[in-house]
């Protein structure tokens, strides 16, 4: 198993586009909008928050997150579908769901390391506290990033081709990242907004992290949410994944 | 010893058996061929012996009865159209797959078995369709199996690449591994193999050696020659040996069998006749399977 995690690893960083862009883009985003004078003054309607406090780290761990959990890893499995990857490993003693395990590690490495990139530097730059309620916010982290590799998984079973896979993802990701707040934050939308995105698989996850990043405890329904997610999505993509 | 017994095996998609009551046993050490055209079922067939598909009836029976991780620890399978992740290194592939059984081959060694030795750090995207072959049969023997299934293992390959996997297969018959080759490739069967099993929409046409596939059919040799002066038809038509004689112009072809080259010269000698540009044809793989299923396998190229 770690022989095939390692392999799977160096697969990984010998196509760094993919890394690249889900590390450097929320982190460029965060230390570039971070400049925004706006988005450094105390804002009324983030209750007395600045931006940089916790939105927008959030908002980019979220990012960060997804665009693994969406487009890196679906594409992966179901290229490793379409070109008979799986298919091989079946005739081995070892089964393919293995790789699965081991793809489903690295990329949650990959969603670690870019996060603690985003808290270290925010810090430094633009004095972003570090999040205030560690163990929750670790806790709610992976729960979330969790439950956004299920939906992974999912688009990974049902995508008809391996191109398809992170285009399907893409498709998904923008209105679940508007929801979540990526653009407009989750304060400012009218309430039917922000209730129908606590039923949505991303926005639970922004608004968990927010809250305890912010020192707070992460709100019961959001954990919920998020753990509902998981189970759904994991079940379906179990019960719909193809080996060939 | 029978490494493999197949009984009655039919596999049904969609309310089509592709296959449909097979039957064949596969002798321990042999190289077994699985012969017929494109969609007659060959790889289904192989796919059922391997545990990767569930018959619908019939049975399967692979090394006494191994069934599961114990079967696939002793049944390397090289599939059609199994790729590997393009970035992957040839010495990581094996390395990996070795990683995958209770005992292994070296794959050090085995790198260096299949020719591979100065592309072993060579990532798989960029090996020419030949070598890729190669590390896909590595592959399949990496667990140090006693059976390989290779699937159209040539199929794309131009005729050196191809002439070298042959040798590549003969020589890991000689180490004792039983193999079962899958081919619509005549050439490859003829060449390899030792027994054939034939294979058309599903069902088995016959089971038999290359030359005894050919001897079912009655034309198994033609000679063609053209006669240095008069010839009465006759004189040819009256020897046993003889099936068939037919004219050309000038020309002359007969068929028949036995020792049918023998028997005509003989009776030419004997009617002061000279045979010019004498050509002689033996009948193939292919005839068989024309004479005993009534359509051409392939155009005979392996693409």
């Amino acid at each position: 198993m770690n022989k095939m995690i390692l392999v799977e690893a160096k697969l990984f960083l010998r196509e760094p586009g993919a890394l690249i862009f889900a590390i450097m883009l929320p982190l460029g985003l965060l230390l570039g909008l971070g400049m925004i004078p706006d988005f450094q003054e105390a804002s009324p309607e983030l209750g007395g928050q600045r931006v940089i406090d916790n939105h927008l780290p959030a908002m980019m761990t979220i990012l960060a997150v997804v665009t693994m959990a969406l487009t890196v890893l679906p594409g992966t499995l179901a290229s490793y579908r379409e070109t008979g990857v799986l298919r091989r490993m079946s005739t081995t003693p070892v089964s393919p769901f293995r790789l699965l395990v081991a793809q489903l590690v690295n990329n949650l490495a990959v969603a670690v390391v870019a996060t603690a990139l985003l808290i270290g530097l925010s810090n430094l730059v633009h004095g972003t506290p570090l999040p205030g309620s560690p163990l929750a916010f670790a806790g709610v982290f992976l729960l979330g990033t969790a439950s956004m590799f299920g939906l992974g998984l999912l688009i990974a079973a049902l995508a008809p081709t391996a191109k398809s896979a992170p285009g399907i993802g893409s498709i998904l990701m923008f209105p679940l990242l508007f929801m979540a707040g990526m653009w407009i934050p989750r304060e400012l939308m009218p309430d039917l907004a922000r209730q129908i995105g606590d039923f949505l698989p991303m926005a639970p996850f922004a608004q968990a992290l927010r809250d305890t990043w912010a020192g707070g405890a992460p709100q019961t329904l959001n954990l919920v949410v998020m753990a509902a997610t998981l189970l759904l999505f994991g079940g379906l993509a179990a019960r719909f994944f193809r080996w060939q | 010893m029978k490494v493999i017994e197949v009984d009655n095996l039919r596999k049904r998609y969609n309310d089509r058996f592709v296959v449909d009551d097979v039957s064949f046993t596969v002798e321990e050490g042999e190289i077994f061929g699985v012969l017929g055209p494109n969609g007659a079922g060959k790889t289904t067939t192989v796919e059922c012996v391997a545990g990767l598909r569930t018959p619908d009836a019939g049975a399967v029976k692979v090394l006494g009865g191994l069934t599961g991780d114990a079967l696939k620890e002793k049944l390397g399978v090289q599939l059609q159209s199994s790729a590997l992740p393009e970035r992957l290194k040839v010495w990581e592939a094996l390395d990996l797959y070795a990683s995958f059984y209770n005992r292994p081959i070296d794959p050090m060694a085995l790198i260096e078995r299949v020719g591979l030795a100065d592309k072993r750090d060579t990532r798989y995207g960029k090996l020419s369709g030949g070598q890729q072959q190669r590390l896909s049969i590595a592959l399949a023997l990496v667990g140090n199996p006693r059976v390989a299934i290779l699937d159209e293992l040539t199929t794309g390959l131009d005729p050196q690449a191809r002439r070298d996997t042959w040798e590549l297969i003969e020589q890991i018959r000689a180490d004792g591994v039983t193999i079962v080759l899958v081919t619509h490739f005549m050439e490859e069967a003829e060449r390899l193999c030792d027994r054939i099993a034939l294979i058309d929409s599903g069902k088995v046409v016959a089971v038999d050696s290359p030359a005894g596939l050919i001897s079912r059919i009655e034309h198994q040799q033609t000679v063609r020659f053209r006669p240095s002066g008069r010839l009465d038809d006759d004189a040819l038509k009256n020897l046993p040996e003889v099936t068939g004689v037919h004219r050309d112009g000038d020309r002359i072809t007969v068929t028949g069998g036995g020792n049918l080259l023998l028997a005509i010269t003989t009776a030419l000698a004997a009617a002061g006749v000279v045979p010019a540009d004498l050509r002689v044809e033996q009948a193939t793989l292919d005839d068989a399977f024309l004479a005993l299923t009534g359509k051409k396998i392939t155009n005979g190229d392996a693409r």
